[in-house]
């Protein structure tokens, strides 16, 4: 089942929660909606499951219109963040539930109930509590629990948000098995880039209640459309500086090609990744002599903050052989070339 | 105003239905009814009858006495939380669950039963009259069972609000070389004093509008030892519906103040009301 | 000039243990106030009660609670309070639904208005219910032309007993619902549940224990409700007295030891209400998790 909003949007008191969002997903894709905290992207989760109304707009679910569809009507799966499983009920009660209030027979609903209870790798718990789980138990039940009245799409809200580090890797890796083996239209809310990237073949961006970019993570991360996706995907360095002629940008002594339909003067903001800087012990070509300022260690890389003369800096970030290799020390001198650079004009708002 | 609810749960109109229709039946109409009654007096008239010289007596008593009791359960209520949250002792529990019984216990026992202990011939009316301190019958009586009434406030309000100090606070303290009395006076009570006063207005407020447990050993003279709900029961029976009324207006008027300043005082601090 | 050497101030070394807690005879001291305060103001009262009770012999006592007039006021004040409990409870129910699952504007004086009655005297209370009802009332004629009777009658006695007990289930609600969010509701709506499976299946058992908190609370002070239900009363024995006001009536006919036998009784359903509330409260403090601090007390 596809979903499909249009003109979307959303407003509380004056603030914009969702404003203006149109998107399209495909049947069996797997999506990724991320964004900062007060974004609006579990406000546009919420409604496209039925739980929050649409000031105006239009949901499409199949290409059937459902902006004022009840729930049931929907037939959606949702995945809460902090899972909201029902206390006083069993594993068994809780994913049955929605097969209950569908008041399918006894049998029909055992069968499904061990049926996922075996897909999420709990049989045997069907009659603990959720206080007698663990937190990626927990929200394994969640998922069958969303499951089991055989959704077209499946809507997890920050479905990892409480869990911690290797718990979440686990699941990540589930959630992916798990949509390969059903195949089922899944959007899932994320404020942590990494998980969209891994986990999603597509990802939307959402700032200030808007989409920003739509793409699949390599496009997002080489081709930020906006100020905002450059800093918020991945680290980055950004100065500010503005077009010196036709074509071209000057900041301390690197000079980056810039759009020739820039006009001369234009002030502009320039990203680059640290790891797009190019840093050599020798001489090669087209470098800019720097001095290492400071070295932090970050596991499988070293970053270096660059001092590159007129009180300006810049960070690098090599991969640890590579720095090893060649011999790198806080206050010794290097070469470097920015390889890879985005710029964006800097408007009146910023 | 747009009155219209943006939650998406089912069952809005029913429940706000019922809540608004029943909170009119039963609470607003008839508080209306007291204004509404209230204002077929003249402004003159009015003040009369709330300013004559026994109701005024009965103010000075009611407020006093009132306000002696909210200050010793405030003094003594915080000594019974904090014995009650930081050390132990037998019995504990115990004694942790009687603190409700005023709550608990009907009025009028409590108010016959503080009377039977301090007349003169009571347990402890009998230590006290040689001494030359008449308790029942005086406005010290009143204050007893004043205080009787109002203690689980403070102590109730406190109780959490201790419960829940970072411990973190205290060590940090003594880290900074302050002795035991210095945390305590300069750390851990000022932490305390919103819901000290809000623990305190609770009791001072239930005080004020306090009947049952009053009437009895209070004794009933006019001009002495007659507390102002007392006196709209008298002016009832008399058939003095316009003096009931006006004073019966004072008394919703200064209970109204009082919620709402306890009600500011609690969003202020966070401590939840208690019953 | 050198100081000399007694006039340097040496400062004790604070011993951690001891600087966070009070010395021993501080405890003592604290505890023993502690206890003298409940004992004078809540033991002996206890004792006095059972004491008078019983001072002209249990065939007295049994005789006294035994009495037409008595049993009449224990009925009445069943009836009274089974209404207020049953009224309030729905009220609760609907006011915590309506104020905790939705945004409204004026939410904060829909709250302060059922706190209201909180802080009514309770003599205001039933001042209010003459006012309207009463032969003076504003609906006193029309009453009177329809040979209906609220004041000096059963129907007064439960209005000024249900507006004493209004808030009392309300306010225990609203917090707690308020506390425990919406989440487990949206998840029941989003699986298909109707209005009434959310609140019976989902909504229900998990306030369940607040409510019956409520409830014995409402209870009570229902029971126990005196200047109230003395306004609208009109003493009449055997028609319209609850137990407070059949102690208040034989207390001020001298009849000490029967008023308090019924008050005993009275007391009795005081300590039960302590019991109750006691363990009722221990679970009902379990059930108050909410679900972000049960997701973090996870076992790992």
């Amino acid at each position: 089942m596809s979903i499909e909003v249009r003109g979307l949007c959303k407003h509380y008191n004056g603030f914009k929660a969702v404003h203006n969002v149109s998107a399209k997903l495909e049947t069996g894709s797997l999506t990724a909606l991320l964004g900062p905290s007060g974004s609006g992207k579990s406000t546009l989760l919420r409604m496209i499951a039925g739980l929050e109304v649409p000031d105006s707009g239009e949901i499409h679910l199949t290409g059937r219109e459902a902006t004022f569809a009840s729930a049931k009507e929907r037939n959606v799966g949702f995945v809460f963040q902090h899972y909201a499983l029902f206390k006083h009920m069993t594993v068994f009660e809780n994913i049955a539930f929605g097969l209950r209030v569908r008041k399918q027979g006894e049998r029909g609903i055992q069968d499904r109930v061990f049926e996922l209870l075996k897909l999420i790798q709990l049989t045997g718990y069907e009659k603990r509590y959720p206080s007698q789980l663990s937190g990626g138990q927990r929200q394994r039940v969640a998922v069958a629990r969303a499951l089991a009245p055989r959704p077209e799409v499946l809507l997890l809200d920050e479905p990892f948000g409480a869990l911690d580090a290797k718990v979440r890797e686990e699941l990540r890796e589930w959630i992916l098995r798990l949509h390969e083996e059903t195949n089922m239209t899944t959007l899932f809310v994320t404020h942590d880039q990494q998980e969209a990237m891994e986990v999603a073949g597509r990802i939307l961006i959402m700032n200030h209640g808007e989409i920003e970019q739509d793409g699949t993570p390599i496009e997002i991360f080489d081709q930020p459309a906006t100020h905002f996706i450059a800093q918020f995907v991945g680290e980055s360095n950004f100065i500010d500086t503005e077009v010196s002629e036709k074509g071209l940008a000057v900041w301390g002594p690197f000079r980056f090609s810039v759009a020739p339909s820039l006009p001369v003067g234009k002030k502009i903001r320039i990203y680059f990744r640290p790891n797009d800087v190019y840093m050599t012990a020798q001489f090669e070509t087209l470098q800019v002599r720097a001095r290492i300022a400071k070295t932090r260690f970050k596991g499988t890389t070293i970053e270096y903050k660059l001092d590159i003369g007129e009180d300006k800096y810049i960070s690098a970030q090599i991969p640890k052989g590579v720095a090893l290799a060649s011999g790198f020390k806080e206050g010794g001198e290097v070469y470097a070339a920015i390889t890879a650079f985005h710029v964006f004009p800097i408007d009146a708002e910023g | 105003m747009k009155f219209k609810s943006t939650g998406i749960l089912p069952g809005f109109g029913l429940t706000m239905g019922f809540t608004l229709a029943y909170l009119s039946l039963i609470v607003l109409i008839p508080l209306a009814a007291l204004i509404l009654k209230s204002t077929t007096l003249t402004w003159a008239q009015f003040v009369q009858e709330v300013t004559s010289p026994r109701v005024m007596a009965s103010y000075k008593l009611t407020f006093g006495a009132s306000l002696v009791g909210a200050l010793i359960n405030s003094v003594f209520g915080v000594i019974v939380a904090w014995v009650l949250v930081r050390y132990e002792f037998p019995g504990k529990k115990l004694v942790d669950a009687m603190v409700d019984l005023p709550f608990a216990l009907p009025t009028a026992v409590a108010g016959i039963t503080l009377t039977a202990l301090y007349a003169p011939t009571g347990w402890i009316g009998r230590l006290l009259e040689p001494l030359g301190i008449p308790v029942a019958y005086t406005p010290l009586g009143v204050v007893v069972a004043l205080t009787f009434i109002g203690l689980p406030f403070v102590v109730r309000t406190l109780q959490p609000v201790l419960e829940s100090l970072d411990p973190e606070m205290e060590k940090a303290a003594v880290s900074l070389g302050a002795g035991r009395w210095y945390t305590v006076t300069r750390v851990i009570l000022p932490t305390l004093a919103p819901a000290w006063i809000t623990g305190s207005s609770l009791a001072f407020a239930r005080a004020v509008g306090e009947y049952g447990s009053v009437v009895f050993i209070a004794g009933n003279m006019p001009m002495k030892t007659e507390i102002t709900p007392l006196l709209i029961i008298t002016k009832l029976e008399q058939y003095d519906y316009a003096g009931a009324t006006s004073i019966g207006v004072v008394m919703l008027v200064i209970s109204f103040t009082l919620l709402l300043a306890i009600n500011w005082l609690q969003s202020r601090t966070g401590v939840h009301r208690i019953h | 000039m050198a100081p000399r050497v007694d006039e340097v101030k040496t400062y004790p070394v604070l011993d951690p243990a001891r600087a966070l807690t009070e010395p021993r005879w501080v405890r003592w001291v604290l505890i023993a106030v502690a206890l003298s305060f409940i004992a004078l103001f809540l033991l002996v009262p206890l004792a006095q009660v059972f004491a008078s009770a019983l001072d002209k012999g249990m065939g007295y006592y049994f005789n006294a609670v035994r009495e037409p007039a008595a049993l009449s006021a224990v009925k009445l004040t069943l009836v009274a309070a089974f209404f207020s409990v049953v009224f309030n409870s729905a009220f609760g129910l609907a006011s915590a639904w309506a104020i905790t699952k939705f945004r409204f504007p004026g939410k904060s004086l829909l709250i302060t208005l059922i706190d209201l009655p909180f802080t009514v005297s309770p003599v205001v209370s039933g001042l209010i219910y003459v006012l309207l009802f009463g032969l003076q009332g504003l609906l006193g004629p029309w009453l009177k032309a329809h040979n209906l009777h609220i004041i000096f009658a059963l129907p007064g006695i439960v209005l000024a007993t249900v507006f004493v007990t209004f808030p009392f289930i309300s306010r225990e609600l609203i917090p707690l619902m308020q506390e425990q969010g919406s989440e487990e509701e949206e998840a029941a709506m989003v699986l298909g549940a109707g209005g009434r499976q959310i609140f019976w299946k989902v909504t229900l058992p998990n306030i369940q224990w607040g409510l019956l908190y409520g409830v014995i609370l409402c209870n009570a002070r229902a029971m126990g409700e005196f200047g109230a239900v003395s306004v609208v009363s009109g003493h009449i024995r055997g028609l319209t007295n609850t137990l407070p006001l059949h102690v208040e009536i034989l207390y001020n006919e001298y009849d000490f030891t029967a008023a308090f036998a019924v008050a005993s009784l009275l007391t009795f359903l005081a300590v039960l209400t302590l019991i109750a509330k006691t363990l009722v409260g221990l679970k009902y403090e379990k059930s108050r998790q909410t679900p972000a601090a049960q997701a973090e007390s996870g076992i790992a």
